[in-house]
């Protein structure tokens, strides 16, 4: 069976935690959850999962420790976490919105709120997980600005101190902001996507390098864990469904 | 000592319109519901809601209490985006003043701590501050020099939480993994009522449980409210996990049927109503 475009996006998240060390993983949505798990499975052993609520445990699901709302909280201020959170819009800069829609005061659309967004993008890595990329999602400017992005953080230096946003994985791809200015990059197409596809569905001016390489393969071993322990019941494909190439 | 059990409606009697109220819980997870049910009965509104929020928002903003909501978020968890909060914001029918859930926890911090304010690495860079145009920030007076949003106290008239167990005199219990932020909303008031699963003898409380489940201090609490099923249709690990079909059709049923059906009687007319549609579900 050829690899998923839900399976490349797993490992796309997985990728976020390498080299991450004894730190919280914080996957939010289905996908960055197989991808963390996949990670402390393989390359990233030393990495701290929960169960998703106040408990952390083994990949097996045995207890190793307790972690509630205030000591997470408490935990994101130290910076030991890496999150992957959600991003209703997001800019060039990696500036990202979950609370609303529209103007602020009487918005179009409520979202989440605010929720931990400045919290996170100002003490601990932070990366986005978009599983439908288009131009409603990624955007030449969000209606309101929860996770700083990269020009904001700049105006705020000592405040952003341990400010980076690592990355940002999409249905179509995965980009960072490894560029002199800290403007969003194409960093790798997941096999069967195209440049054209990407850039049509964004709606800022996306930096494309002169090569763009391919999301890397999984190995027989992570494809064997991504099928057969940690999502047997085939749930990644509801979230990511095989695309159309192009 | 003194006994400080009352009936839900008498803390509520407690309470009057225009106060700022902080609710315990989070999202749709240990919420005081029969204390808020009892709210929506009474005549209170013009409210300051202090939460993470879930139907407790929601409800309250359905039934036109809310005059202003502080908050980092309004879920049902299961069900992401709370249908009657979201119809509430978007035709501008209350204040919000939205900070981020770190700052919200060092608000009510420094309520407990009788602190103006605490510094904390938040808000800075985001629209939080665009729209808190009141929020101050505070420079490190030593030698880093970092600037830090001045979080104010989050001080609340009074707190409504709901745990497990408790005795008459306020010692409140968790049993289930995450206490939540209900031991602050407690100190961070003037008064606190607390709900709970079942009130037992003091002695009862450790006999199967550490010490360390006593989660409220009774020097915190000025009413004890016992309510089983108090939490429903929020989660109340151990003795209940949400109620996800109801909790579905408060969230799919258009607010003035749900509350005619479910609302307009007292909390047993409130638990009947529950039996009556899941007798009617399983038909």
């Amino acid at each position: 069976m050829s690899v998923t475009r839900a399976e490349y996006c797993v490992i796309a998240c997985a990728e976020t935690w390498r080299g991450a060390g004894e730190i919280l993983a914080s996957p939010m949505g289905l996908i960055p959850s197989l991808g963390a798990r996949l990670a402390r499975l393989t390359f990233a052993p030393d990495l701290l999962l929960t169960d998703g609520e106040a408990t952390l445990v083994r990949p097996d699901g045995t207890p190793e420790g307790w972690l509630p709302y205030r000591q997470h909280l408490a935990l994101v201020a130290g910076g030991r976490r890496h999150v992957m959170m959600g991003a209703s819009q997001i800019d060039r800069f990696g500036n990202q919105n979950i609370s609303c829609v529209g103007d602020w005061a009487r918005p179009r659309r409520q979202l989440l709120g605010v929720r931990g967004a400045t919290l996170n993008t100002l003490n601990n890595p932070t990366s986005y997980w978009v599983p439908r990329h288009s131009r409603r999602v990624f955007v030449e400017q969000v209606d309101m600005v929860c996770g700083v992005g990269y020009d904001r953080a700049a105006r705020h230096p000592d405040t952003a101190r341990y400010h980076h946003i690592a990355r940002v994985v999409s249905d179509l791809g995965v980009f960072d902001f490894a560029t002199p200015d800290h403007t969003m990059r194409l960093a790798s197409l997941h096999p069967g996507v195209g440049v054209e596809r990407v850039r049509e569905a964004t709606d800022f001016a996306l930096v494309v390098p002169q090569d763009v390489p391919y999301t890397r393969e999984p190995t027989a071993k992570e494809l064997r864990l991504i099928r057969e322990v940690l999502d047997p019941g085939g749930a990644r494909a509801r979230e990511v469904p095989e695309a159309v190439s192009g | 000592m003194s006994d400080k059990t009352m009936t839900a409606d008498e803390a509520v009697s407690r309470l009057e319109s225009g106060m700022t109220l902080g609710i315990g819980g989070w999202g749709s997870r240990r919420k005081p519901m029969a204390l808020v049910r009892a709210l929506l009965r009474s005549g209170i509104g013009d409210l300051t809601i202090v939460s993470y929020g879930g139907p407790d928002v929601g409800m309250l903003a359905a039934a036109g209490r809310i005059r202003k909501l502080v908050a980092g978020f309004v879920t049902l968890d299961s069900i992401p985006l709370e249908p009657h909060y979201r119809a509430a914001r978007e035709s501008g029918a209350f204040e919000l003043t939205e900070v981020d859930e770190g700052m919200f926890l060092w608000g009510l911090r420094a309520a407990a701590n009788r602190l103006p304010f605490l510094p904390v690495r938040a808000g800075i860079g985001s629209d939080v501050m665009r729209v808190n145009p009141g929020l101050r920030t505070v420079t490190s007076p030593y030698e880093d020099g970092e600037t830090f949003v001045a979080m104010p106290a989050l001080r609340l008239d009074a707190a409504l939480v709901h745990v497990n167990r408790a005795d008459r005199l306020g010692n409140g219990q968790y049993l289930g993994p995450d206490p939540y932020f209900d031991d602050l909303f407690c100190e961070a008031a003037d008064a606190a009522y607390v709900s709970c699963e079942r009130i037992v003898d003091t002695a009862e409380l450790t006999k199967e449980a550490a010490p360390q489940t006593l989660l409220v201090k009774r020097h915190t609490v000025t009413g004890v409210v016992e309510a089983p099923n108090g939490a429903h249709f929020t989660s109340c690990a151990p003795d209940y996990g949400r109620d996800e079909g109801l909790q579905k059709e408060y969230a799919s049923t258009p607010w003035p049927r749900f509350a005619e059906r479910f609302l307009d009687g007292d909390e047993q007319g409130y638990q009947a109503a529950v039996r009556d549609w899941r007798r009617e579900q399983g038909r």
